[in-house]
């Protein structure tokens, strides 16, 4: 995909004043929340399985090399074949290779974050190879030339009329005065449609919420049933995962999976969990004739061995949906594949910090999505580690470069600072009036341009602190 | 070198690791072959009758129908009474699983049934899961030569056997069935577990049933 991350400013800005978004998101922060809420709740051990989540992780990863190697063994016993890719244009070469041994025309998608993340769709259409995308949302954001907006819910930045108007202008051999106004018949048309694309299919390609060292096998979680499809009905089944997809064993992947849908999507379980472990056996009446997976490194391995490591816990579920950036810009605004704070963490380790970042700095660290982290993932710190880095690297702006280097100067020096704010604080106090707003302020205006800042009130916190020692109250 | 090679080694030099560490490798092996289950929470751990309660709760919370028979003999009965009840038309697909062959639907002369794998003109599939898991409501369904998985996905009503006595507790327990079946560490080609009917929230959040997969799942559990 484009990425445009380096434009995020402006991109966010877009997205604020883009009516219909800001309508859409609406969905995401009222629907989500109350769902994980609710089966997180319903589970008491909820908690104690994310310790356990994030303890196999870690094991995983500080072993990754040989759970590898027991997987690939696996594969191979099964019938099936590991390509491994160190990055994506490797990744999209093994595909294309596997395509064309087929003679594919037609390759059928399910939903797969990986496989933007490598661009396949794009190369596949150069190279004379129709991709279809299968989820109802990707198949809608393909329809308008769109990347998805969320990793879950790739058209949660559209209303129901936005797509309804794309089916009435690529479905023309459907009647033009069909009633598309329920959200049924527009799921329906898609269902219809997207049917005789399964069984025209040479290819199906899926990703990977798991891969299973022990058996072998690649686990796709769905609620739709089109992964399903798209890896039966197509004579061949190309998996692509990232290599940080691996976990030990089946009952390793329970612990995890108790934890996925809840944080996701508020499920107790997604609707199919489907565990793939080669191609059809001698006997099978159904299923793909060839299994691949295609295994992709894409900058994972720099990331093991650093203060980044943990990040490659993420199954991808909960932080972008209760993060307040996410909700009001979009994903889309993010510039690149993964959004939210897994995006802000992760776009710099896979694509560079010249080119992610300033996402780090799209944060208010309020640490939410650290608490809703499945995998217990401490996202602000990263965030954090990747703001020093930039720091350190001059890349922020001559003029944030300064401030901080004038608040620096006065913050190592404590007698100066305190009288500096004593100086300070009666006046913006001052300044604030009887609503107690600020409307202007100098060197500030591109937060007061937006919103009022709220005037500093009563003692500063060290005033308060000191009468607090002096009292002996808190002890 | 390979890019399998050098994938590795890159993972090794990251993790200040040697590949042919023996420590390292019996950590893995051994992990492996234990495949220890870690926690299963209280609601997985219920004795027999409650579990088949607590499979069924969830299974209509995800939107499935449920029913119970006292014998295998009782299903074409119950076919054919799930698809009058709808208005659909006497007729579904099933593979040759032996327990659906043990239910002798040429009891129920109305009823066609075709076998084999579906080419998605079918309106009613029946399929045979061999296990339950109570503490989500989920069915597990595992391809072979008796079970197409065409079955699971491209009828319009998906109706499933379920014996109470493969009603477990837990995923844990599921897997252990499937090992049992299998051998450890072996899988059929394709392992479903299901959870309600297919369902899409692409649109505005809104859930709607039937996105790709079945419209309706109706679950019958036998005795």
């Amino acid at each position: 995909m484009q990425i445009t991350t380096p434009q995020f400013k402006e991109n966010a800005t877009r997205a604020i004043q883009d009516a219909s978004l800001q309508k859409a998101l609406k969905n995401v922060e009222t629907g989500f929340i109350a769902k994980r809420l609710a089966a997180t709740d319903a589970l008491p051990e909820f908690d104690a399985l994310r310790d356990n989540a994030r303890d196999i992780k870690n094991h995983t990863l500080a072993h990754l090399d040989l759970y590898l190697e027991e997987y690939e063994k696996k594969v191979t016993a099964s019938g099936g074949h590991v390509h491994f890719a160190e990055t994506a244009e490797e990744a999209r070469a093994i595909i294309l290779d596997i395509c064309r041994k087929r003679n594919a025309k037609s390759v059928t998608k399910g939903k797969s974050m990986i496989t933007e993340e490598i661009g396949l769709n794009d190369f596949f259409e150069k190279n004379g190879i129709q991709p279809v995308e299968t989820d109802l949302g990707e198949y809608i954001i393909q329809l308008r030339g769109e990347t998805p907006s969320h990793i879950i819910a790739p058209a949660v930045h559209l209303n129901k009329d936005q797509i309804e108007s794309d089916f009435r202008r690529v479905h023309t051999h459907l009647p033009a005065g069909r009633d598309l106004s329920e959200h049924e018949a527009l799921l329906n048309e898609a269902r219809q449609v997207l049917r005789k694309r399964y069984f025209e299919a040479d290819v199906g390609v899926t990703g990977a919420n798991f891969l299973i060292a022990e058996t072998g096998s690649s686990v796709i979680v769905t609620n739709e049933g089109n992964g399903d499809l798209t890896q039966t009905l197509g004579k061949c089944h190309v998996v692509v995962a990232s290599i940080e997809k691996v976990v030990p064993t089946l009952n390793d992947c329970a612990q995890i999976l108790r934890l996925l849908a809840r944080s996701a999507t508020g499920q107790d379980m997604s609707v199919y969990t489907t565990f793939s472990t080669g191609p059809k056996r001698a006997e099978d009446p159904d299923g793909p004739e060839e299994y691949h997976v295609v295994l992709l490194d894409n900058g994972r391995t720099a990331m093991l061995g650093t203060e980044f490591q943990e990040m490659l816990r993420c199954i991808r579920g909960a932080c972008m949906n209760h993060c307040p950036v996410y909700h009001a810009v979009g994903g889309h605004a993010y510039g690149a594949v993964y959004p939210g704070p897994m995006g802000a963490v992760l776009t710099p380790s896979l694509s560079g910090i010249e080119v992610g970042g300033n996402l780090p700095n799209a944060s208010t660290f309020c640490g939410r999505c650290e608490s809703v982290c499945p995998m217990r993932i401490p996202l602000p710190k990263m965030m954090r580690h990747w703001r020093e880095r930039e720091f350190e690297k001059h890349l922020q702006p001559t003029a944030a470069r300064y401030g901080l280097k004038v608040w620096a100067f006065f913050a190592k020096r404590p007698k100066l600072y305190r009288a500096a704010v004593s100086v300070a604080m009666p006046l913006l106090s001052a300044l604030g009036g009887s609503k107690r707003r600020i409307h202007s302020l100098p060197l500030a205006g591109g937060w007061t341009r937006h919103r009022e800042m709220p005037a500093p009130e009563g003692k500063t916190f060290l005033q308060a602190w000191a009468e607090r020692q002096a009292t002996g109250a808190g002890r | 070198m390979s890019a399998r090679d050098n994938i590795l080694s890159k993972v090794r030099r990251s993790l200040g690791a040697a590949g042919d560490d023996p420590q390292r490798r019996a950590t893995v092996k051994t992990r492996i072959a234990d495949a220890a289950p870690g926690l299963i929470p209280a609601r997985g751990q219920l004795p027999s009758e409650e579990r088949v309660k607590l499979f069924c709760y969830y299974a209509e919370k995800y939107g499935a129908t449920t029913a119970r028979i006292a014998s295998i003999e009782g299903l074409p009965g119950e076919v054919s009474r799930y698809l009058k009840s709808r208005n659909l038309p006497a007729s579904v697909r099933m593979g040759s699983d032996p327990l659906l062959a043990a239910a002798h639907f040429e009891s129920e002369p109305v009823l066609t049934v075709l076998t084999g794998a579906s080419d998605g003109n079918d309106l009613a599939g029946v399929s045979h899961a061999q296990a339950g898991v109570a503490e989500s409501g989920t069915l597990v369904l595992a391809s072979g030569p008796d079970n197409p998985v065409t079955i699971n996905f491209l009828p319009e009503h998906h109706i499933v056997a379920v014996k109470a006595e493969d009603i477990g507790g837990s995923l844990e327990e599921a897997f252990a069935r499937v090992t049992a079946t299998y051998g450890k560490g072996e899988m059929p080609r394709t392992v479903n577990f299901v959870t309600g009917p297919s369902r899409s929230g692409d649109i505005e959040q809104k859930i709607i049933m039937g996105a790709h997969g079945p419209r309706a799942l109706h679950i019958v559990i036998v005795d």
